[in-house]
């Protein structure tokens, strides 16, 4: 049945590989001119951000006491930063729950193109998004006060951890977003766990102020190595135990969810 | 296996589908031949859109076979993509980009150059009436050009079978007349079509053959022609408000009928088949209700409708077992309400 005269226009590997490029590119350049289409987007997220820097930096940041040099402004922004990437994740899954809905993914899954480009598409614009959010943000932080105290390569590495932590987030983002397939429930509920995962960690306020049974949790989850990683870039001290403890998570995440993104994109329903 | 370049443009054989419990597609067997027209008449959740997705490879069929273009769905799946086109129930598109830049994205993704993407796209835009409207954001588009721009777009690839599912549901009456004009140009082109629909006069016009589906299953085939023969011509139709006599209106109504009946003891209205006696049945009819001296509402005359030819073909009306909230029974309640309006 499935015979050789099957498949004679069939494109060989080079050509498959060279189209799953293409493809990528092309889902990658729509998804930023969408993006550049409503600068409501981009407002939105970076205004939560940069709410955020303001008011950590003048409202409660007086109330929390930090030892490190320029005080909590500066211990504040790495922790912003991470948020800020986490956060940036709520538009991939809202896109992709949208697209569902609306049948763009019906259509683009019935066409002969590589069926990666959909997922790695959506991840390079919105690495691309989350990378202007960042420095934007970070751009904020230096106008409050913030001053990186380390140097400009571990800097650029502090930023580059935030990204790689962020789009971890995505692949989660682009799971939720397939699996859920509905954009409000998205929206209300689908990422609603960054908060608590964000705020109980060390982003905010030294987890030493923190109650005993709730310091078991923040010492222990991904977002304190993250974050603790990204500080120590950013102003100085031991840097290894936790990058390697930030990696080891980075990496579970994504052996974990990037298969579940792909099979709930060919699965889609 | 057949040979590409001979046999149909479309196959199925046995083809089921359930999601759990439901049983979607109980067992279906098409077979379109190439440069025609299968119109796929069902009331919502008969199986339609899921025979569709099955046939364009979104969903994986439970049992049976389906054949496309020579290829089979599940095994052949890119080869079978690089020949169909698909236009679904709701109009795919990315409505912050213009409709040009829709359709430029959707050539990429086909491979095309960049130049030939180009004007695949102003072509396309002109053929479908959009040239004016090309480089405005689709958002701003009425439910017709999003239709026109989605069936433009699912024609990019100049696809040899085209998958149109329900193409006008929720349109209006003149966007409506403007898409079939549309798909009767595309057919004229020799794409073979595979379109779905709820409107029996939607599978009238369009269709050389019509296959009507009912809980999975194939119920009827055969020309528009057969089907309505089946129903019967024409149908007379009329509410009794005093539902008290409803038997007596039957009953006299009856005399003048080739068929049964039909009474729906809810809303009072009674339907029958006429076969092609018209306007002289409507006069025999009023004569008859009057000297039974039933009071009625509304009576008149009207082209049968995929309700009548479910009474004709099961003795049920079309049911909506998916979407309960809905309206139930589609254009007839429409044309029940209108004809309320002017009596």
């Amino acid at each position: 049945m499935t015979t050789v005269a099957a498949e004679p226009d069939a494109p060989g590997l080079l050509t498959q590989a060279r189209w799953a490029v293409s493809d990528t590119l092309t889902i990658t350049k729509r998804n930023l001119l969408v993006w550049m289409r409503v600068p409501a987007y981009i407002v939105f997220t970076v205004i939560q951000p940069v709410i955020f820097v303001l008011m950590f930096r003048y409202v409660f940041g007086g109330a929390i006491l930090v030892h490190v040099r320029g005080g909590y402004v500066n211990f504040l922004m790495p922790g912003i930063i991470a948020q800020t990437a986490a956060f940036a994740t709520f538009g991939t899954a809202i896109a992709l729950a949208q697209e569902l809905k609306k049948g763009v993914i019906d259509r683009l899954r019935s066409m002969p193109m590589a069926r990666s480009a959909v997922l790695t598409g959506r991840l390079v614009a919105d690495t691309g998004r989350m990378t202007v959010t960042i420095l934007i943000v970070l751009g904020v932080g230096y106008a409050v006060g913030f001053r990186f105290q380390n140097g400009v390569l571990p800097a650029i590495a502090m930023v580059l951890l935030a990204i790689l932590f962020g789009l971890s987030i995505c692949c989660i983002a682009a799971f939720t977003g397939l699996a859920i397939g509905d954009e409000e429930s998205v929206q209300a509920f689908g990422l609603i766990w960054l908060f608590p995962i964000t705020f109980l960690s060390s982003a905010f306020v030294p987890i030493a102020t923190m109650p005993g049974w709730l310091q078991a949790f923040a010492n222990n989850q991904p977002v304190t190595y993250v974050v603790d990683t990204m500080r120590a870039l950013a102003l100085g001290g031991p840097v290894e135990a936790n990058l390697w403890k930030s990696l080891v998570w980075l990496a579970g995440i994504y052996v974990v969810f990037v298969p579940l993104a792909v099979r709930a994109y060919k699965r889609a329903a | 296996m057949s040979q590409i370049g001979s046999g149909p443009a479309i196959l199925v054989e046995d083809l089921t589908k359930s999601f759990g419990e439901v049983h979607a597609l109980r067992g279906i067997d098409l077979s379109v031949p190439r440069g025609t027209v299968l119109g796929v008449l069902g009331p919502n959740g008969a199986g339609k859109t899921t025979a569709v997705r099955i046939l364009t490879t979104l969903l994986l069929p439970d049992g049976g076979r389906a054949v496309v273009e020579g290829h089979d769905v599940v095994h052949e799946a890119s080869a079978v993509r690089r020949s169909i086109g698909l236009s679904g129930q709701s109009a795919a598109i990315q409505e912050e980009l213009t409709g040009r830049e829709n359709l430029e994205i959707i050539g990429r993704l086909y491979h095309l150059s960049r130049a030939s993407t180009r004007v695949r796209a102003t072509e396309l835009l002109k053929q479908f009436d959009l040239t004016e409207a090309a480089d405005r954001p689709a958002k701003g588009f009425s439910g017709g050009m999003h239709r026109r721009l989605d069936l433009a777009a699912s024609l990019v690839g100049r696809p040899k079978v085209l998958f149109l599912d329900e193409p006008t549901t929720g349109l209006d009456p003149r966007s409506r007349l403007g898409m079939w004009d549309i798909i009767r140009s595309l057919v004229a082109g020799g794409t073979t079509l595979l379109l779905t629909t709820q409107y029996l006069d939607e599978a009238d016009e369009l269709a050389d053959e019509i296959v009507v589906i009912d809980r999975g299953l194939v119920i009827a085939a055969g020309t528009s022609a057969d089907l309505k023969s089946r129903v019967g011509g024409d149908v007379l139709e009329f509410t009794v408000p005093d539902r008290s006599r409803l038997a007596d209106a039957a009953a006299a109504i009856s005399k003048v009928a080739d068929s049964e009946p039909h009474v729906d003891e809810e809303t009072g209205v009674i339907s029958v088949g006429v076969g092609g006696s018209g306007s002289e049945a409507l006069i025999q009819a009023v004569r008859a209700l009057d000297a039974a001296g039933v009071e009625t509402r509304g009576l008149a005359l009207r082209r049968p409708s995929l309700d009548d030819v479910f009474l004709a073909l099961t003795g049920h009306a079309a049911e909506e077992e998916d979407q309960p909230g809905k309206r139930r029974r589609g254009r007839r309640r429409d044309a029940d309400t209108a004809g309320r309006a002017s009596s």
